[in-house]
């Protein structure tokens, strides 16, 4: 449904997106990473058509967003960074105006948006003006906006921005399901939240991807990933600290905890498909160690995240300064 | 073509909503009508009654001195208010034309001024109770009136699309309208005249709106001030689009 294809955009000197390329098909939720001044939001405004790009190309639904605007802003939804909305209108006024300019007319318009005011809980402030909303509110009444058309595309930037943990969870909910049948983009800075929606991540960092996979893929990338933490009772973790440093799955052993009672200790596998847990099994098995606890840990996102853009982001703060 | 003029109605609509949301669309009706009211009738200003003639010309004279302030009061929010509220990325991304966002609203600016214009009406059965007036001059300067507030207007969207700030957009708006005013004005170019030569004189008073509006008023409804006016209300509006343009692209 999206295409973007050697995506560059300039402002200036300064390179914001520096040839990005990505498709995104419908039933796919594509989750946008990234640092601030990552780029992130750039890409999202050059897609919707809000900026024009510097080079490269973008379609939408087969139309070019450069050469054919209009139909192909017919088909996306999007939402914004801040979520901005006329203050002066109340919320049903402005979705309203959000469904006439999408061509809804009479009984069509009232269904839409009565299907959205659902949709987003914006059945207690309808006829409050926006300017009246707390952020929470505005922020849906936003996002309300941008599905009023049911549209096959949906950009959403930074989508849960300002919300509270429960409206939190519902707009992820939303974008999930809605994911089934339309292509989604989103940004966010929140990572379990690219876990819990995403089927697919894209991590930007100064213009450039620098990843791209699955949630599950990404998190492979981490150190932490495939490493077996082992509680073993009655034991000196340095004992089986050697034992299992013997293992040909194993790469090291790092002793997190050691006392009379129980230790804990961190297995580091060489590769994370290996055959690290049979191995350590087979040990226990052996030594008849007591295991109280035994199991895989996955990578974590964030540790993958920040090994990706820490390098950058210190520089960034280096020159700020 | 059908969608085209629904886009441009459907921005128009959302515009006018905006205006008569707040309470500065009633207010700026009022103290436009007790503005023109008190300058047509003051014995000292427009000295209405004491000129003893059954003409609204004193009452035409007028509106474009206080349409240099009130029209760009109008006009300031029109761009400068979606820029600060980040609507203008809204706008722009939904399936409408820059030209059809920038007609629709400046039409529903437009609109707004007309029915504050129309609501002087009282003042043609005044006269007509007075006197019995020529009622061809009467409505060339209603139409007159209405370019003029529509150029005004089409300066001040310019000019709110220049900033973010409405007090700025409101200033320079004033300096450009008072500019087309003075170029034509009679104690101005009476000035310039003894020393610039006349087809310079000409050529600068041809700029401006004054000389136009006055012709409307003595009941001439001349092609070449409509046109005038339809330029200055085109070009304006297509700077607008220039500028709007090149705030997407920096």
């Amino acid at each position: 449904m999206i295409k973007v294809n050697n995506l560059v955009k300039t402002f200036g000197p300064k390179v914001a997106v520096n040839r990005i390329s990505f498709e995104v098909e419908r039933g796919e939720v594509l989750g946008f990473l990234g640092p601030n001044g990552a780029g992130k939001s750039t890409t999202m405004r050059m897609i919707t058509g809000f900026i024009p790009l510097t080079e490269g190309s973008i379609t939408v639904g087969g139309h070019s967003i450069v050469e054919n605007p209009i139909p192909a802003k017919r088909l996306i939804g999007y939402l914004p960074e801040n979520a901005p909305a006329y203050p002066d209108m109340t919320v049903r006024g402005f979705l309203s105006f959000a469904a006439e300019i999408r061509g809804l007319r009479g009984a069509e318009k009232n269904k839409a948006i009565d299907r959205v005011v659902e949709l987003c809980f914006l059945e207690s402030v309808v006829h409050q003006s926006v300017d009246t909303l707390s952020k929470g509110y505005r922020h849906r009444t936003c996002f309300a906006q941008s599905i009023i058309h049911d549209p096959d595309i949906l950009i959403l930037d930074e989508p849960t921005d300002g919300l509270d943990p429960n409206q939190k969870h519902e707009v992820r909910g939303i974008i999930k399901r809605m994911g089934e049948k339309k292509a989604i983009i989103f940004s966010t800075h929140i990572l379990e939240e690219v876990e819990a929606v995403c089927s697919r991540a894209i991590i930007i960092d100064r213009g450039k991807i620098v990843a791209n996979g699955t949630p599950a893929e990404l998190k492979g990338r981490s150190k932490a990933a495939g490493t077996v933490r082992l509680k073993l009772g009655g034991l000196s973790g340095s004992v089986a600290r050697e034992k299992l440093t013997q293992l040909s799955a194993v790469d090291k052993v790092t002793l997190l905890n050691d006392d009379a009672t129980a230790s804990t200790l961190d297995v580091y596998t060489k590769s994370p498909n290996g055959s690290l847990n049979a191995q350590i099994a087979d040990l226990a098995h052996q030594e008849q160690w007591r295991i109280i606890e035994l199991y895989t840990q996955e990578g974590k996102l964030d540790e993958v995240f920040r090994n990706i853009t820490l390098p950058d982001t210190k520089i960034k703060e280096g020159s700020a300064a | 073509m059908n969608n085209t003029w629904a886009n441009i109605q459907t921005v128009c609509k959302r515009e006018l909503t905006g205006y008569f949301a707040s309470p500065v669309a009633y207010v700026f009706i009022v103290i436009f009508l007790v503005l023109i009211g008190f300058f047509t009738f003051s014995a000292q200003l427009g000295q209405f009654f004491e000129r003893q003639e059954a003409s609204l010309s004193v009452f035409f004279t007028w509106h474009p001195w206080i349409y240099l302030f009130l029209v760009p009061a109008v006009g300031m929010r029109l761009w400068s208010e979606e820029r600060r509220q980040g609507t203008l990325e809204l706008l722009f991304t939904m399936p409408v034309t820059p030209w059809q966002t920038i007609l629709g609203k400046f039409l529903a600016s437009w609109a707004f001024l007309i029915l504050a214009l129309v609501l002087t009406f009282p003042i043609i059965f005044t006269v007509s109770y007075l006197g019995s007036p020529d009622i061809g001059p009467i409505i060339c300067g209603y139409v007159g009136s209405t370019f003029l507030a529509g150029g005004y207007l089409a300066v001040s969207s310019m000019t709110s699309a220049i900033t973010r700030n409405q007090v700025i957009s409101f200033i320079l708006s004033v300096v450009i309208c008072l500019f087309l005013i003075l170029a034509g004005y009679p104690p101005v170019t009476d000035m310039l005249i003894q020393w610039a030569p006349s087809w310079l004189v000409d050529t600068i008073s041809a700029f401006s709106v004054m000389t136009h509006f006055f012709s409307f008023q003595r009941g001439v409804l001349d092609s070449r001030d409509v046109i005038f006016f339809l330029s200055l209300i085109g070009f304006c509006l297509f700077t607008t689009s220039v500028i709007l343009r090149s705030l997407r692209t920096n």
